[in-house]
């Protein structure tokens, strides 16, 4: 899989309002001021279509930080 | 007794009846007399529903109407009927900036030509009686309301109304009524394997007026009235199911 730098750009552009240079593998994305369920459904959508990987809402629920994130991606893809 | 919501002596064809609402219609339906024929892709859940149906006379088909041929060589096979109800549907939820026309189409495929077709076959082969009863199964969404990520599940249940009031207005003449149940939402396995997670759902629940969701069944006795004669002067119309949640 493609390094984490990639992974963090594509969820930032799910974002319209938090800056892109906020993010770091170590952001907890759930706690940013804009998050929302509609966000969560552009992740699960971005990650179907950008890695060919279906997260479910569960995935999101356990996942605290980016990197937790990009670890399920990851482990999914192999 | 004289019963005007009776399906006694009718035959009636339903599909996605293997599980959620396509599943108590059937069950429905042949507890009201009717005689149901009923269809869906899953075979062992398709005869889960058959074992659960009272009466005799009924049959089944196993058959995957996302597909065109499918829906041809299954028509011919049927007897002629007095009512259709289409259950068959799938949701996805997709944010609008990711509907690409391949995810747009998923969707169309089972929950808008799947069902246009199967009726327009139905009638072309002289398979739907004069007096017999078409009704949708469409939804609150695209119809009263939308939700987020619900653009292309909408569009199709917003497809399927336009549609049937021009076919209400076209089949008229052939003594076919046809009409649409637009639920709100209702405990099926539709949620099982979606992106949507249990507690939007419980939060969603509270939005609802009368605080839950609906039963399957609950939509069944809606399906059972369009059916029958109890609705004969009824068509081209929307029939809202929804716990109150459009009201507000």
């Amino acid at each position: 899989m493609e390094k984490i730098n990639n992974f963090i750009t594509n969820i930032a552009e799910q974002f319209d309002e938090t800056p892109p240079n906020l993010f770091t593998p170590e952001t907890k994305f759930k706690d940013l001021d804009e998050w929302s369920s509609l966000i969560a459904l552009s992740l699960i959508a971005m990650i179907d279509l950008e890695y060919n990987v279906k997260i479910r809402a569960e995935d999101i629920r356990k996942s605290t930080t980016i990197n937790d994130l990009y670890e399920i991606v990851k482990a999914k893809m192999q | 007794m004289n019963n005007p919501f009776t399906l006694q002596g009718k035959v009636i064809l339903v599909t996605g009846a293997s599980s959620g609402i396509g599943r108590a219609v059937a069950i429905e339906c042949s507890r009201m007399g009717a005689k149901v024929i009923i269809t869906a892709r899953n075979s062992s859940r398709l005869e889960e529903t058959f074992s659960q149906l009272e009466g005799k006379g009924h049959s089944l088909f196993t058959a995957d109407i996302s597909k065109p041929d499918v829906i041809e060589n299954m028509i011919p096979n049927l007897p002629s009927l007095d009512g259709i109800t289409h259950c068959a549907g799938i949701i996805k939820n997709i944010p609008f900036v990711y509907a690409s026309p391949e995810n747009i189409e998923e969707v169309m495929k089972i929950n808008f030509y799947a069902p246009a077709e199967i009726t327009r076959m139905s009638i072309k082969a002289k398979k739907l009686k004069r007096d017999s009863s078409v009704v949708f199964i469409s939804s609150v969404s695209g119809v009263f309301c939308s939700a987020i990520a619900s653009s292309v599940y909408s569009a199709s249940k917003g497809a399927i109304n336009g549609l049937l009031k021009g076919m209400a207005l076209d089949l008229a003449p052939k003594g076919i009524r046809v009409n649409s149940i637009n639920p709100g939402v209702v405990e099926t396995h539709i949620f099982d394997a979606d992106v949507i997670s249990r507690e939007q759902l419980e939060e969603d629940k509270k939005r609802y007026p009368l605080k839950r969701f609906g039963k399957p069944e609950e939509i069944a006795y809606a399906a059972v009235y369009l059916l029958s004669d109890a609705s004969a002067w009824i068509t081209g119309t929307n029939l809202l199911i929804d716990g109150g949640y459009t009201l507000l």
